[in-house]
């Protein structure tokens, strides 16, 4: 900031402009406002002159006003740098008679701000945040300037504008002007302000244009304030249908992300793996400890971190659910109720481990580049990670189809599930395909658990949160169809969020996951079978 | 009762026995420390989900204990820690706290979290009259005889925080999302805040938009997509009790989604320091929280606090990340020496006489000055606004001019009710035509 004001102050010594010259409206002598200023009864007069100026020796001495570093030094007034010197008004260093850079007396006293008026220097100096270096800041204090229904920002914001380069600072810039230039009093100008806010649907503008409608009497920006109402209210409805079915996929991408790894193990093996939700838990404490790996020993590539904890995580859920089958589910093939307890009796002790170990709350950052979001639509945005999982889902779905049913492995997997015997007879070793496509399952739930971290929480009790709804999707898709799975999901995920916000009140996301669960009990008990019915032989043998 | 039975005999030489041992093993007890010590319980969470927030309050109970005995106790006396561990049970909370109050004979207990343990273990503390100290800030309604509680009620925070949001250094605020996990702190929070902001700030209803998830909700896309057309003007702001682990979920979706701290902030009341300490901070940058201390605050007797406890952390092989100090921690580190120093007035641990010397009774602390009510048994202490940094802690941008007062019952939604534990006192009572009706006698 303060190599900026330098570079700033400099630029203004070198064209020679000083403060006298300062263009546009609030152009007068800084130097006789500077002394007017130290002046306890005539402050608040050039206090309110200077409130309206644009100009950056104003935002400099208004500063230096506000943080005590404003003097006045044989009869002129000077700014006290952050080194000792001093520099006037205009920002040119003060030289005493012999030449030499100039210094305070010791004891010399600050001007006083008076306190009745420090709101108003603080309003003011925060016009000049639409210059700052932060993008993000100049784009917020825009919108402020924009909301503030004051017109002193007007000149402030014409000048940003016209230096500035950001694409979307621009915007904002000029969606704030249109919003004062709502009050003009020139009807052309309300028009034009008008028109603006209607084309860009400023969903932002809605209370500046409704009160503008209120107090018009110019037919002609009544008429076009109506249409750009209109318009808004248009552009706002559609665009909520679309985050509304965006938020449906994702959701829908979730579910098949968490499930795919029980379409595995329940919907093909028929192992009921009360387990699988601590499957997604080992997952997610993979990305956690692989992160705090980096962050400790890696710092500088703490961002690639998610590259290695994604593999990483299907390796840890795999080896766990591959001695999981090899410790307990082998014995326990063909007795459901007996795995259920057990398996659940697993996840219980691994939550507990996962608590003893790594305490109550973890949680995994996003890397830089999966943080934020893509803006498609004015104010509708997007998220990275969400996008991510999207691709993530039907990456993994891929794999999982180009495995199961185009390679050989696959096919012995099938072959095995279908007809054990038969397989066994033919020479497949159905032990090792048992293991192999259990630990393929939990597998799979471990790289969910890793994606899954990047927008929700870690804690031992994460798995709870994710075991209805995969056993939900996998029973609702028909148990043993892998298609059946992916539309379960992506059927429970829209419909959810299309119903969400169809029911207002204020315990919308209970009674939609409500209304969800009805609708699917609803489905099973008129196709128990579910969306996509096993068919054949082997069917008929487990019904 | 003319011939003794063998067994009855047994039974009575048995204790004579061990009355002997005591007579023979006492003195020496005795010589050794002047008095028997008192005892006090310690009943906060140990294990289970709600240690992470618990465990650090222990420690700091600990703490003010040892302070005490290092100055030479109290009326002489040692100060002996009972510590229980309810495993965030609430029945188990109730039937530690018999035990601490009938076979360990506790002085005080120093204990609870949720309103849920607190109001598990109110009954058992009335009926053998106990007496609680309760650091965590809470919904109010409530005033036992046998509480004093020291955190914050809605008054000393959650409302104080509107007023700041709607103040031209808040961003002058007018629009409210009141945002919640469906339980009874946030639905009563929510509750006074609506009435707060319509009949006081004069809010219009259309202003104000409610909301709650259960608890472990993931999935805040929809939500927050309402608050971003809720606060598209940007003359909103978001009051958060989300509990616990749906914050991070939520807070994630906020910034993906673009919503800014600066121009739409979220005012939380249910995380403070040792939370942030084990989440992922940058998405909460910036955004707001309503406690009575922080530790980030400059005051001399915190920094000496501060200091102390980072001591005591280095004692106790708490690791240095986690050696945060905040506002539930600060009570409870305040109310035990409260405690003591009520004791040391009256001369006594008896609950009635140190009732009556808590009192008014003034104390020093990292806030400042601090008492507790003359009559409410709540205490007056100032509210902060922090805004959350990178590092997990807080940027104070605002306090009170000065302490406030406590008020169980808040002015909104029970005008004229309020609650009075001195001399003449029977607790929550309403004026009725100028005159005080019990709430005890109407039922």
């Amino acid at each position: 900031m303060h190599t900026l004001v330098a570079v700033l102050a400099a630029a203004w010594v070198l064209t020679g402009l000083g403060g006298r010259a300062a263009a546009g409206p609030g152009a007068f002598d800084l130097e006789a406002a500077a002394s007017r200023l130290a002046a306890p009864a005539t402050q608040k007069d050039v206090l309110g002159e200077l409130a309206g100026s644009s100009d950056p020796a104003v935002e400099r001495l208004l500063r230096a006003l506000k943080d005590g570093a404003l003097y006045a030094w044989k009869g002129r007034t000077v700014l006290l740098g952050d080194d000792g010197g001093l520099t006037d008004v205009a920002g040119r260093p003060v030289l005493d008679s012999q030449g030499q850079p100039a210094q305070l007396e010791s004891g010399a006293e600050a001007v006083a701000l008076d306190e009745a008026h420090f709101g108003l220097v603080r309003r003011t100096l925060e016009r000049f945040e639409v210059f700052g270096r932060d993008p993000l800041k100049r784009q917020s204090a825009a919108f402020r300037l924009g909301t503030s229904g004051d017109p002193a920002a007007i000149p402030v914001l014409a000048r940003a504008l016209e230096g500035e380069t950001n694409g979307d600072v621009r915007v904002a810039l000029e969606d704030a002007l249109a919003k004062l230039r709502l009050r003009s009093s020139d009807a052309a100008d309300r028009l034009g302000a008008v028109k603006r806010l209607g084309w860009r649907a400023s969903e932002a503008a809605v209370p500046q244009l409704q009160a503008l409608l209120a107090g018009e009497t110019d037919p002609a920006v009544r008429a076009a304030a109506r249409t750009a109402l209109q318009d808004i209210d248009r552009f706002v409805v559609q665009r909520n249908a679309i985050g509304y079915l965006f938020n449906g996929v994702s959701l829908g991408a979730v579910l098949l992300l968490m499930s795919l790894g029980l379409a595995v193990t329940f919907g093909l093996m028929g192992i009921i793996n009360m387990a699988h939700g601590e499957m997604l838990m080992l997952g997610s404490y993979t990305a956690y400890v692989v992160q705090e790996i980096f962050a400790a020993w890696f710092p500088g590539y703490v961002d690639s971190y998610f590259v290695v904890a994604l593999p990483l995580a299907f390796l840890v859920a795999g080896v766990v659910g591959l001695a999981l089958e090899w410790g307990v589910i082998r014995f326990l093939y063909g007795r459901p109720l007996e795995t259920l307890i057990v398996t659940w009796g697993v996840g219980m002790i691994l939550q507990q481990g996962a608590r003893l170990y790594f305490g109550d709350q973890t949680s995994v950052n996003s890397p830089t580049w999966l943080r934020g979001g893509a803006e498609v639509l004015t104010g509708l945005i997007f998220p990275w990670s969400r996008i991510f999982i999207v691709v993530l889902a039907l990456a993994a779905l891929g794999a999982l189809w180009l495995l199961l049913y185009r390679s050989y492995a696959g096919l012995n997997v099938r072959a095995v599930m279908q007809n054990r015997a038969m397989a066994a007879c033919l020479g497949v070793s159905t032990r090792r395909v048992d293991a192999v496509t259990f630990s393929l399952g939990t597998a799979l739930a471990g790289v969910a658990g890793c994606a899954l971290a990047l927008i929700g929480t870690v804690d031992p009790e994460v798995g709870k949160t994710y075991i209805v709804d995969s056993f939900m999707v996998v029973v609702l898709g028909g148990v043993g169809k892998l298609v059946g799975t992916v539309v379960a999901a992506v059927c429970i995920g829209v419909s959810n969020k299309l119903i969400e916000p169809a029911i207002g009140g204020t315990a919308a996301a209970v009674y939609a996951k409500v209304a969800v669960l009805v609708i699917v009990i609803w489905f099973l008990q008129w196709r128990p079978t579910g969306l996509f019915a096993q068919r054949g032989r082997a069917a008929t043998e487990t019904a | 009762m003319s011939a003794w039975s063998r067994r009855e005999f047994l039974k009575g030489s048995l204790v004579a026995g061990s009355g002997l041992a005591a007579g023979i093993g006492f003195p020496r007890i005795l010589t050794a420390q002047g008095k028997e010590p008192i005892r006090v319980g310690i009943l906060h969470s140990l294990s289970g989900t709600m240690a992470i927030s618990e465990a650090p309050i222990k420690e700091v109970v600990l703490m003010a204990i040892g302070e005490i005995n290092k100055a030479g106790g109290v009326l002489g006396r040692k100060v002996a820690p009972v510590i229980e561990d309810p495993a965030s049970n609430w029945d188990l909370f109730a039937e530690k706290s018999k035990k601490l109050l009938l076979q360990d004979k506790v002085a005080a207990v120093f204990g609870c979290w949720t309103s849920v343990s607190r109001k598990s273990v109110l009954p058992v503390f009335e009926k053998n009259n106990g007496l609680l100290f309760y650091p965590v800030q809470y919904e109010g309604e409530e005033c036992s005889k046998n509480v004093i509680y020291t955190g914050a009620t809605i008054n000393q925070q959650a409302t104080p925080a509107i007023d700041y949001l709607m103040s031209p250094e808040g961003g002058g605020k007018q629009k409210f999302y009141l945002l919640g996990s469906d339980y009874v702190y946030p639905r009563t929070t929510n509750k006074i805040l609506r009435l707060y902001l319509t009949k006081v700030k004069k809010v219009p209803e259309s202003a104000i938009a409610e909301e709650y998830t259960p608890f472990h909700h993931q999935d805040y896309q929809t939500i927050v997509g309402k608050i971003k057309s809720f606060s598209a003007a940007g003359d909103a702001a978001v009051i958060n009790t989300i509990n616990g682990d749906s914050n991070v979920p939520f807070f994630k979706e906020l910034a993906n989604q673009g919503v800014t701290a600066d121009k739409t902030p979220t005012m939380s009341f249910s995380f403070a320091e040792v939370e942030l300490q084990t989440l992922d901070v940058k998405p909460l940058v910036g955004h707001l929280a309503s406690w009575n201390y922080f530790m980030s605050l400059k005051t001399p007797e915190n920094l000496k606090w501060v200091k102390a406890y980072k001591e005591w952390c280095k004692g106790h092989g708490i690791p240095d990340k986690q050696c945060v100090t905040d506002d539930p921690m600060m009570h409870a580190y305040i109310h035990v020496h409260l405690w003591a120093k009520a004791v040391q007035k009256a001369e006594s641990t008896d609950v009635e006489k140190v009732l009556r010397a808590l009192e008014g009774l003034e104390i020093p602390s990292p806030v400042g000055k601090y008492k507790v009510d003359e009559k409410n048994h709540h205490t007056w202490k100032p509210v902060y606004i922090g805004k959350i940094r990178e590092d997990g802690q807080f940027d104070v941008v605002w306090k009170t001019k000065s302490w406030v007062r406590p008020a169980p019952w808040s002015e909104v939604t029970y005008p004229g009710r309020d609650c009075d534990w001195s001399n003449s006192g029977k607790g929550s009572f309403d004026v009725v035509g100028g005159k005080r009706m019990w709430l005890s006698d109407k039922s």
